[in-house]
């Protein structure tokens, strides 16, 4: 059941083709073989219950799992729930710690203007634990953004936000993302409808992914204007579908 | 500041007053003047001894910690390590390392070698244990984003190591390093109260030997001075260590 296309225009090709084996936990089959196809400046939001395979599905295609047909570790950036500052390293010093960890020379100049565009040009030096909450998830963004891969995974990244600062990520990350794939595992559908371009529920035992709906609207959008409010309602109606 | 002097002096009060209640005999407990008098009176013997003993704590602290911080790495590096040594090295604190000392000086003689290894011996199981723990819990996030940062490559480990694993555990390690300063100087003083030709525990034996109880006092009190002044610059040293744990977050 997929909302249609308000536009007729055929799709444009993958730009990335995700295959996956599907994954177990022992005996315990969590996620079913799946495939996924990203187009490019693409955002595709993956929304369904907790525990229903969402992380497994997104650690398994930045490689921290195994099971993906072509491994595409190299092309990816991760932003997880959590914004996994170190709090012995100064905010700069977080936005460069994928480059010290290559043992590449380190863009400073990029890590600062990017820190600058997030609003965070007074912190650089600071420790994380001096800044709130939503500052934290704006430093994890500049670093997730200072990787500069094509892929980037947001597993629930803003979940842990309350509701105005969510409003203010879901909108930079709409801004600053938009010239990236960008793969969403969110258990939220207002999230999904604000800034996906096509939104994927994952559900069952183990969980499969099927596609629920397209968007043809530019992000991010109000989840409650009426043009947005038939694939809110698709979208509840699939998550209160019999799990198969 | 104020608090551990005013403490200290109710204790002097406390001492004083014990000797004049019960008519305590010098050779008993001296009073508390008698004891600053061997004090000033016998101030060189007890620096240069303190000397020796200070010496024997910071060696023993400096190589204990290496040797445990070593094993702790040791045993995060290799499986086989943990399967072999980690047991060996938990049963090993069964044994008292008292009961070494006698054999320690047989083996690394009356000077400091063997005091030094005493307190080796002690220092690294603190440090050890605590390391080796730290080193394990390191947050999975921080190892997970460090992972797809290096796609997973082995030739960055060293890196992860190094920039996470290891200033994870900072916090454990200077615990363990508290503690590794604060029994320190047992291992010293034991090792001199086995054989020994020089240090405050040798001293101690002298004076008992002579029945000079309040020079035995002085030279537990510099004792206790420089076990102090030890553990003070271990806590200095991770206070320098851990800048992100102290009051202020700001770097500047």
């Amino acid at each position: 059941m997929t909302l249609p296309l308000s536009s007729s225009s055929p799709s444009p090709p993958p730009a990335l083709q995700l295959r996956g084996h599907g994954f177990s936990y022992g005996q315990h089959a969590v996620l079913a073989p799946f495939a996924l196809d990203l187009r490019a400046r693409e955002t595709v939001a993956i929304l369904g219950p907790s525990g229903g395979g969402k992380s497994t599905l997104l650690k398994q295609v930045a490689g921290l799992l195994p099971g993906l047909e072509t491994p595409v570790a190299e092309t990816v950036a991760w932003m997880a729930q959590q914004d996994l500052l170190l709090p012995w390293a100064s905010i700069r010093e977080n936005v460069l710690l994928g480059a010290r960890l290559r043992g590449e020379q380190p863009d400073i100049a990029r890590a600062e203007s990017l820190l600058r565009r997030l609003g965070l040009s007074a912190w650089m030096d600071a420790y994380p634990a001096a800044l709130s909450g939503g500052m934290r998830q704006r430093a994890a963004l500049a670093r997730t953004l200072m990787e500069d891969r094509p892929l980037v995974l947001m597993d629930e990244p803003f979940s842990a936000l309350d509701a105005i600062t969510r409003a203010a990520m879901q909108e930079l990350a709409c801004e600053l993302l938009q010239d990236r794939m960008v793969l969403l595992v969110t258990h939220d559908p207002a999230e999904a409808c604000r800034i996906a371009d096509r939104v994927l529920l994952l559900a069952g035992h183990p969980a499969q992914l099927r596609p629920v709906t397209d968007f043809a609207m530019p992000a991010p959008r109000d989840p409650l204007s009426p043009a947005v409010l038939p694939a809110l309602r698709l979208i509840h109606a699939a998550l209160q579908e019999p799990l198969p | 500041m104020m608090r551990p002097l005013v403490t200290l002096l109710g204790l002097v009060l406390l001492w004083q007053l014990i000797v004049t209640l019960f008519a305590l005999p010098p050779y008993i407990l001296p009073p508390p003047h008698a004891v600053a008098l061997a004090f000033i009176k016998r101030g060189d013997v007890l620096l240069t001894e303190a000397t020796v003993t200070l010496a024997e704590m910071l060696l023993g602290l400096a190589f204990g910690a290496l040797l445990g911080a070593m094993a702790a790495l040791g045993l995060l590096a290799s499986q086989t390590a943990r399967r072999w040594l980690l047991p060996v090295i938990v049963a090993s604190q069964a044994i008292p390392v008292f009961a070494l000392a006698p054999l320690l000086v047989l083996w690394f003689g009356y000077g400091m070698a063997s005091k030094i290894v005493m307190a080796m011996l002690i220092i690294f199981f603190p440090v050890a244990a605590t390391l080796y723990d730290g080193l394990r819990r390191t947050e999975p996030g921080w190892l997970d984003l460090a992972q797809v940062m290096t796609a997973n490559a082995p030739r960055h480990r060293h890196r992860i190591l190094l920039r996470i694993r290891l200033m994870a555990a900072l916090p454990a390690f200077a615990s363990g390093l508290k503690i590794a300063a604060a029994v320190a100087p047992i291992g010293a003083v034991i090792g001199e109260w086995v054989g020994a030709s020089a240090g405050l525990g040798f001293l101690m034996l002298q004076a008992n030997a002579r029945v000079q109880t309040d020079l035995m006092f002085a030279a537990l009190i510099a004792l206790a001075l420089c076990a102090v002044a030890l553990y003070a610059a271990v806590d200095h040293l991770s206070r320098r260590l851990l800048p992100w744990q102290a009051d202020t977050h700001v770097l500047k």
